[in-house]
């Protein structure tokens, strides 16, 4: 089985899977990061978002054999400690229901805001459509995602 | 002022204390035994020990409160509210609580239900007795220290006072509490002196949740587990013939192909290479009757409601009476597909069977019942079945059903390995117990502009709705007044799905009522109150709502949505209803945009009785009723030849943000116990939305999802 050598969260991993394997389930099954979801396997729901150099991603589509030498970032990586502007307006906001597709909307909105200091409204709302919440906590991913632009902008 | 409780059941047989070698008290009680309606105590009091307990409270000597809840977690925010009942008694700093979801004993797992619009209402006075009840142990020896009376002491954030301005902190005498009898009788808070009831909480898990740390099913993992990616028939009414392995046990790492029933697990270290496995099975399946589609159910449903086999669940006065001396009679049908889940997580579960233990894992809302039909299946003895609960990516009814949970436990078996079942979203849409399809007949009689006659058919797929059902409005509010139910026994199998059956009769009955308004051209308002005062003063105890409470919900929703009052180009549609033992009345604003309705904001009224936690409480009326929206707009779930017509959200619409409006809530403030939220915020809101696309467009819907019968293409927001 072939080897891969990645970077995620700026650290080196070298991971044996088969190339065709999704980044999504090497960073679940096979190191240990289940900070991102599983959710629909089809990139249509966002649970599984990453960054990949620095763009938001759907981890699921991506094999692990095309992300060798990017810049990979997952949830466990935008802050050691929860910090980050964007996880600290989802916290002051108290978005999360169920909590499991927060981790891919979070990196949306983090990938989202760093494009685009000053979004407006409607920005926000086309920007995060690609992520489902089933709960449909939208009215407070909306708010978190203005709360977080003022804090970085 | 303070009120003396005395409870039907004594705390003794539930509570217990213990000081701590380490320093500290534990207070051990049953959580669900305390929350059951009818709690009883158990065989032999003398008998309790800690091992039968599911709940802790730990006061640590410096004072710092640990609440070991083993509440699961579906997103309604009860692992959050229902310590708050606990602190608030306890009169602690929420700021010193610390709640942990607790290890389950396994013996004593028996009573765990996560009936989340429930379990707030039936824990409201027992958990704030423990906290209570902890209290007065830590006055008493607060009391006995200083030698004085212990109703002369005062309790405020942790730190006890007596007159003459002693203090002692909880921390201080919990050693001495905990070697102290279990009082009787306890004095629970007036509600004015709430210091954490009606306070917004944050999310108990929300640094977990932020940072992404393993907290669902599907994080769970242990040494040497397999993963599972099972086959399972195509369609409802297929069954297995023979299959070929050979192209999956060819994959690298495939582990091993075990059929069981119909079905087939393919087991492999990883949940790829599981997936891949079972992409590369070759299985033929044969059926022996014909295969069911949504066509054949909608001649069925409409036979149904043509014939003449019903059960009547209630009737009042002469309903054929009525009909036959009525000046007229309206009569309109609803319609409404399947609909699977979707929790966000899919379905999966973790088993270990070994010779003497079988461990069960993950994200499950019954886990008594699970571990009993597992325990049955096996054939093994139901003390050595133990039940963890992992937080639930979502509940919406689907993980009340444990068929995940028992075929985890017979691939474990038979693959002699621990195990986790994994569905992919395909598996999860294929394998549902979905909310039935039905139809719902709603006539009503009219003699001298007055309603005289409301008679309700229901067609739905294997079952009917619950008992109580019929006693919600508009019973007691029409003299002549019968509700009939039918259903046909279908090979799809079907269950709760949030707010079950509820979640479309509202949008059927909201919707006759504004058509009835239209055509006996009155205030549509007007019509509801109206109909609420024949209500009042009733002395039939089955009437399961409050005329007052929903007549005030509506009130108050006329009020804060500007209703009537709306600006040019803004349509409004009205709804309100009483379900889960809260009263709700929405405002739904509809726009058009290029001749397309969009709604833009619901205003939701919502007694609830005392909101414990407003924050997680509004969250979840928003979710409520966007849920509710986006149901009803888009979801669109149909059988060909027994199989779903949709596997996965690219041919499955659920609401996005870009479609959402803006839910603007209101509680009514009053002093009666709280009720359940998860729930009643989502059955109005497809009859306000709809309501209010009637008065855009002119189009009344009867059918859901509205985005196929409305004539306009895809609303989007």
């Amino acid at each position: 089985m072939p080897v891969y050598n990645l970077k995620i969260n700026g650290k080196s991993h070298s991971v044996e899977a088969d190339q065709d394997t999704p980044l999504l389930w090497v960073l679940r099954d096979h190191l240990n990061m289940v900070g991102t979801k599983f959710g629909c396997g089809i990139g249509q729901c966002g649970a599984c978002t990453v960054h990949v150099d620095g763009s938001a991603t759907r981890s699921c589509l991506l094999q692990v054999s095309n992300v060798e030498e990017m810049e990979i970032t997952t949830i466990e990586g935008i802050s050691e400690d929860g910090s980050h502007p964007v996880q600290q307006a989802w916290k002051e906001v108290d978005v999360p229901q169920c909590g499991y597709c927060q981790a891919g909307q979070i990196m949306s909105a983090t990938a989202f805001l760093n494009e685009n200091k000053n979004p407006s409204k409607s920005e926000i709302r086309d920007a995060m459509s690609g992520n489902i919440c089933r709960c449909a906590s939208y009215n407070r991913i909306e708010r978190a995602v203005e709360q977080a632009a003022s804090k970085m902008s | 002022m303070k009120q003396i409780v005395s409870s039907s059941f004594s705390r003794r047989s539930f509570i217990k204390t213990s000081a701590l070698a380490g320093g500290g008290m534990l207070i051990g009680f049953n959580l669900f035994q305390a929350c059951k309606p009818e709690a009883t105590p158990p065989v032999d009091v003398s008998q309790l020990n800690f091992n039968d307990f599911n709940a802790f409270i730990k006061i640590a000597d410096n004072g710092m409160v640990t609440i070991f809840s083993p509440n699961p977690e579906i997103g309604q925010g009860v692992k959050t509210s229902m310590p708050m009942l606990i602190a608030e008694e306890l009169d602690v700093a929420w700021d010193n609580v610390h709640v942990v979801q607790g290890a389950l004993d396994t013996k004593n797992f028996t009573r765990q239900v996560a009936g989340g619009s429930q379990s707030l209402r039936f824990g409201w006075e027992p958990l704030r007795q423990t906290g209570a009840t902890a209290r007065q142990m830590l006055i008493n020896a607060a009391a006995a220290k200083w030698g004085v009376d212990p109703s002369t002491c005062t309790t405020d954030n942790g730190v006890i006072t007596n007159t003459n301005g002693d203090k002692l902190g909880y921390g201080e005498v919990v050693k001495q509490a905990a070697t102290l009898p279990v009082p009787e009788n306890v004095t629970l808070k007036d509600p004015k002196d709430f210091n954490i009831i009606g306070k917004d909480i944050q999310n108990v898990d929300i640094d977990n949740i932020i940072t992404g740390k393993p907290l669902f099913g599907l994080d769970y993992k242990e040494e040497g587990m397999m993963y599972a990616v099972v086959l399972r028939p195509p369609s409802f009414g297929k069954t297995l013939k023979d299959f070929d392995a050979s192209g999956a046990k060819a994959i690298s790492g495939v582990q091993d192909v075990i059929k069981f029933g119909d079905k087939i697990a393919v087991l492999a270290n990883n949940t790829w290479t599981a997936m891949k496995g079972k992409k590369a099975l070759t299985a033929n399946w044969e059926s022996d009757a014909k295969l069911e589609s949504t066509e054949g159910h909608d001649k069925i449903l409409t036979d149904l409601l043509n014939g003449k086999e019903f059960n009547t669940m209630r009737a009042d006065g002469d309903v054929k009476k009525a009909f036959a001396e009525a000046d007229q009679v309206i009569e309109r049908t609803y319609d409404s597909p399947f609909l699977p889940h979707n929790c966000m997580e899919p379905m999966n579960f973790f088993a270990d069977v070994t010779a003497d233990k079988v461990r069960l894992v993950g994200p499950i809302q019954t886990p008594a019942g699970t571990a009993r039909r597992v325990a049955e299946l096996l054939e093994r003895d139901p003390e050595q079945v133990s039940v963890e609960m992992t937080r639930m990516g979502g509940g919406f009814g689907r993980r009340l059903y444990g068929d995940f949970a028992l075929e985890a436990a017979e691939i474990s078996k038979l693959a002699q390995k621990p195990v986790k079942v994994v569905y992919s979203r395909e598996d999860d849409m294929s394998a549902g117990i979905y909310r039935p399809a039905i139809k719902y007949r709603i006539s009503a009689s009219v003699k001298d502009g007055k309603i005289t006659g409301y008679h309700l058919k229901e067609a739905s797929i294997n079952s009917n709705m619950y008992g109580l059902i019929p006693n919600f409005f508009p019973a007691g509010a029409v003299d002549n007044y019968q509700v009939d139910v039918a259903n046909y026994q279908s090979k799809i199998t079907t269950g709760a799905w949030r707010a079950p059956y509820t979640n479309f009769l509202s949008f059927a009955e909201q919707s006759f009522f504004d058509e009835i308004a239209e055509i006996l051209e009155v205030d549509r308002i007007q019509l509801r109150l109206d109909l609420l005062q024949n209500v009042k003063g009733t002395t039939d105890d089955r009437i399961q709502y409050s005329p007052e409470r929903l007549e005030n919900v509506i009130k108050v929703a006329v009020d804060k949505s500007g209703w009537g009052k709306a600006q040019e180009g803004v349509y409004q549609g009205f709804s309100a209803y009483y379900c889960h033992n809260t009263h709700v009345a929405e405002v739904a604003d509809v726009v058009l945009e290029n001749d397309v309705p969009v709604v833009k904001k619901v205003t939701c009224v919502v007694d609830c009785g005392i909101v414990v936690n407003p924050l997680g409480a509004k969250n979840q009326i928003e979710g409520g009723v966007l849920d509710g929206i986006g149901h009803a707009m888009y979801g669109d779930f149909s059988f060909t030849d027994g199989a779903p017509d949709a596997k996965n959200f690219n041919a499955y619409r659920l609401i996005r943000m870009n479609e959402t409006p803006v839910v603007e809530t209101h509680f009514i403030e009053n002093d009666i116990a709280p009720t359940g939220l998860g729930e009643p915020a989502l059955p109005p809101a497809g009859a306000a939305v709809a309501n209010a696309i009637k008065a855009a467009k002119g189009i009344r819907l009867y059918k859901q999802p509205f985005v196929k019968h409305m004539n306009v293409k895809a609303p989007l927001g």
